[in-house]
């Protein structure tokens, strides 16, 4: 496989220059690059400028409801444990909508990749402040400044036991590209918030802004991505330098390995028949 | 005295275990042959508050429970002052000397006779005070007529997980109780219930007997949040999950629910969801989403009082019109509503197929009184339900089309389903309006073909339903209308009628209630003289329903909604004029 066959006839319709663009290319070289086939990823989309993605990939998708991307993917992934579940979602879709269900997900720890592009607002609504835009950002919804702080996803997943906890950043495309083969190899729940500059609304965060700042953990040779302590330390880090790169992982066992009746083959591949209940019917006679 | 049924009630504080001897007793009388009907009232917690549990024992079918009460169980005071009046004449108030007394004023009033009992000495002498409850039922059983072999067996079988202790003080209780009577009250029993040849008969609620249908019917999906009346199949089947091979999930919302159940019906997965109203409301965008994606699932709400939390742990029927509209947009949808417990097995298996041959959500419309009561059933047998999976494709069918086109455009509007991880199938299952390749397009005229498409399908199934189920005389010319759990009430009343007054009635139960069967339906109100319409509801909503499909509105209509369920008496004295 190369990336060029996860591409649909779909013409992208981000705008020219937009993170989403570099993302795209970094997933579908990722994918290319694991040897994975269209047909076993499931790629769920929500809604927002991220979720229009999900014309652009040639994988199986399913383009789900604003918020609801993370319980989509857990539910496909129990059910087909072959397939490669991937969700992708915004920073409003993830973390102003569906928030709650990126703790629980962290809990359970299925074995799913979640990729939140995050670029501070609402893109496709036209600028409105995100969760992670920082205190005082002006849109048209919070035209005298954001009140809220912003919301940091690394150290919420964090301390929700994420087992893997990651941040890209849209400019640098390579690097990007590894961390999402991490990700979808990791055994378990994995997130991965990629800063991905919104060049139309956005014009605080901007490319340049984040190349001025940012610094990788990953090139960091006495940094240790099993050191909880240190990655709620780097978490918490933000101003004049912003870390990014896989801030932790383990190896917690997943959600589908605690389950009994999940081992062996996967739930859909076993024949669908009229179940016999006889024995069920004991305690009730 | 002679007779052969009995209406048993016991009362007490939630925490007493009224539920647990209600459902011992239920079983026991079942063995010995008879039919049961349970119907249980509690408030919304679980210390304290008062709880009454309703035993009907009848060697026929009972479905339904009566306003009188022929033995009361008082487990406190409450249950005396606030329950006497329910006591048939000659009915008896057997009390925990005590916790309760019961003046002779009291007992001159309602003409009844109190039997006054150490519960709770019999109860701690046996090794534990909170045994009153099976105290009572040895009580029970002795003023019955009844002897304890079978009892025993069901005591043992209920506290086995408990160890022998348990069980042994447990069987204690029970003997003494069943003593006291003999001892004290020789030869004059309450009555002597008949014995009666045993039946292959099982005890259970509407809420677990859907969960077995959906077991035979192929479910190995299941998820869920707990609300009142719906937990009950949550609890069924989590713990039978590992058991049959099921995924079952808690999830932490119900809009996880319904979208977890989406990811895995999408992947083919046979998924349903239960809940109440309240969570079903949290559900019905992703209700809409299953309709457009055209993703099959089923969806079960158990109704319980609203709106909002309502009377959370009470009956009626009033989420019907809410089920037909809920979610944005236009799309088909399905909407069963079972009547009894043997039904709700029945149409649970029915519905799993539905949903993936018209590829559509289908609704299941259940409520509290059955699905938390407990009925006699005859066996169930899985041999008559096949798994019907529509028009999914196999590897093979797939390898043969060229360029698959999910949302082809079909004439009976259902199309080739391929599932991710099959070669040539790679889909989008978009939320989106799409074109039959499923990519996002907002054209017109694609527009209309989608819309038209998923509607055909609606039309495909209109035209193989089954009509409303008739009972009564075919031929009469007065027709009562009915949907849900009110059957059970409306048939043993009609049960009891004169022969001369059962001629001239018939009752006409919806049980399809989307697509409705307007045709069969409009013929049937045309032909009749009178109409009566019985809803447990305030609104008439099958009445409006009808009225919207057919033209035709039920005038003449009786409802209820206090949270109660119609008692026998309140539908006998109508049914008896009728």
């Amino acid at each position: 496989m190369t990336e060029q066959d996860f591409i649909t006839q779909q013409k992208p319709t981000w705008c020219p220059g937009c993170g989403n663009h570099a993302m795209w290319i970094a997933l579908r070289q990722a994918l290319a690059e694991l040897n994975l086939k269209s047909e076993n990823i499931l790629m769920v989309f929500g809604i927002g400028c991220s979720g229009n993605g999900a014309n652009f990939f040639k994988t199986n998708v399913w383009h789900s409801l604003h918020g609801r991307t993370v319980p989509t993917a857990v539910g496909a992934k129990l059910a087909n444990k072959n397939l490669t579940v991937l969700a992708i979602a915004g920073d409003g879709d993830g973390y102003g909508e569906g928030m709650g269900h990126l703790v629980h997900a962290i809990r359970g720890n299925a074995n799913v990749t979640y990729i939140v592009h995050d670029n501070k607002v609402y893109g496709l609504t036209t600028g409105q402040a995100a969760p992670t835009a920082e205190q005082g950002y002006r849109s048209k919804s919070t035209p005298a400044g954001i009140i809220e702080e912003a919301t940091n996803p690394i150290a919420l997943a964090l301390a929700a036991g994420g087992s893997f906890v990651a941040r890209g950043f849209a400019g640098q495309a390579k690097h990007l590209k590894e961390l999402f083969k991490a990700a979808i190899l990791h055994r378990g729940f994995s997130l991965v918030d990629v800063f991905q500059p919104c060049i139309t609304f956005n014009k605080i965060n901007t490319f340049k802004w984040y190349f001025d700042r940012l610094y990788n953990l990953d090139q960091d040779k006495n940094y240790n991505q099993q050191n909880l302590r240190q990655a709620f330390q780097q978490s918490t880090v933000w101003g004049k330098k912003i870390p990014y790169g896989i801030f932790y992982q383990n190896k917690r066992t997943t959600y589908g390995d605690n389950l009994p009746q999940l081992q062996g083959q996967a739930l859909v591949k076993r024949p669908l028949k009229t179940r016999n209940i006889k024995q069920l019917l004991t305690e009730f006679s | 005295m002679t007779r052969n049924n009995l209406s048993w009630k016991i009362g007490g504080e939630a925490g007493f275990g009224i539920k647990s001897a209600g459902v011992m007793l239920g079983k026991i009388f079942m063995r010995s042959g008879y039919e049961i009907f349970d119907y249980t009232e509690y408030p919304s917690l679980i210390r304290g508050g008062h709880n009454t549990f309703q035993l009907m024992v009848d060697p026929n079918k009972a479905n339904s429970v009566s306003q009188s009460v022929d033995i009361l169980v008082a487990l406190n005071q409450e249950s005396i002052d606030g329950y006497l009046v329910e006591l048939s004449h000659s009915g008896l108030v057997l009390y925990d000397q005590a916790k309760a007394k019961l003046s002779a004023r009291q007992a001159a009033k309602y003409k009844i006779e109190g039997l006054a009992l150490p519960l709770s000495d019999l109860a701690k002498d046996s090794g534990g005070g909170l045994m009153r409850n099976v105290v009572a039922l040895g009580a029970t059983l002795a003023l019955v007529g009844q002897n304890l072999s079978i009892a025993n067996g069901v005591i043992k079988e209920n506290f086995k997980r408990k160890g022998s202790t348990v069980v042994n003080n447990n069987l204690k209780a029970l003997k003494s109780g069943f003593d006291y009577i003999k001892k004290n009250y020789q030869g004059n029993f309450f009555c002597q219930l008949p014995k009666l040849p045993a039946k292959d008969n099982i005890l259970i609620s509407a809420n677990e007997s859907l969960a077995l249908g959906a077991l035979v019917g192929g479910l190995n999906f299941y998820v869920a949040y707990p609300m009142t009346p719906s937990s009950s199949i949550l609890h069924y089947l989590a713990s039978v999950a590992e058991k049959t091979g099921i995924v079952v999930k808690h999830a932490e919302d119900e809009i996880a629910v319904i979208n977890m159940a989406l990811g895995a019906a999408h992947v083919g997965a046979r998924a349903m969801v239960a809940t109440s109203g309240g969570g079903f409301s949290l559900m019905t965008e992703s209700l809409g989403l299953a309709g457009i994606t055209e993703t099959p699932i089923v969806m079960v709400n158990v109704q319980r009082p609203g709106p909002a939390t309502g009377l959370p742990t009470w009956t009626e029927q009033g989420d019907l019109q809410f089920m037909l509209r809920a979610a944005q947009g236009e799309f088909p949808r399905i909407i069963l509503a079972p009547g009894d417990a043997q039904e709700s097995f029945d149409l649970a298996a029915q519905a799993l197929n539905l949903a993936e041959i018209y590829q559509t959500p289908v609704i299941i419309l259940s409520d509290k009184l059955i699905a938390e009561g407990s009925t006699t059933v005859q066996k169930f047998k899985s041999n008559t339900i096949r798994v019907n999976r529509g028009k999914l494709l196999t590897q093979t069918q797939l390898n043969k089309i060229k360029n698959y086109n999910r949302y082809q455009i079909t004439g009976d509007g259902i199309s080739p389903r391929a599932l991710p991880g099959m070669r040539g199938g790679v889909y989008i299952a978009n939320s989106d309006e799409h074109n039959p390749l499923g990519f996002s397009d907002e054209g017109g005229d694609n527009r209309h073909q989608q819309v038209d498409k998923r509607w055909a399908k609606l039309e495909t199934l209109a035209k193989k339903l089954p009509p409303p189920i008739i009972y009564g005389n075919p031929k009469a010319k007065n027709t009562v209308v009915i949907w849900g759990s009110t059957k059970g009430v409306v048939l043993d009343v009609y049960h009891q009628l004169s022969q001369k007054q059962q001629r001239k009635i018939k009752i006409m139960q919806v049980q399809y209630i989307w697509p409705l069967a307007d045709k069969f339906i409009t013929e049937v109100l045309n032909k009749s003289r009178k109409v009566l319409l019985i809803e447990n509801n305030s609104n008439a909503s099958l009445g409006q329903l009808i009225a919207q499909e057919t033209g035709f509105k039920i005038k003449n209509k009786l409802l209820k909604y206090d949270g109660r369920p119609f008692f026998r008496e309140e539908i006998f004295s109508i049914l008896d004029k009728f």
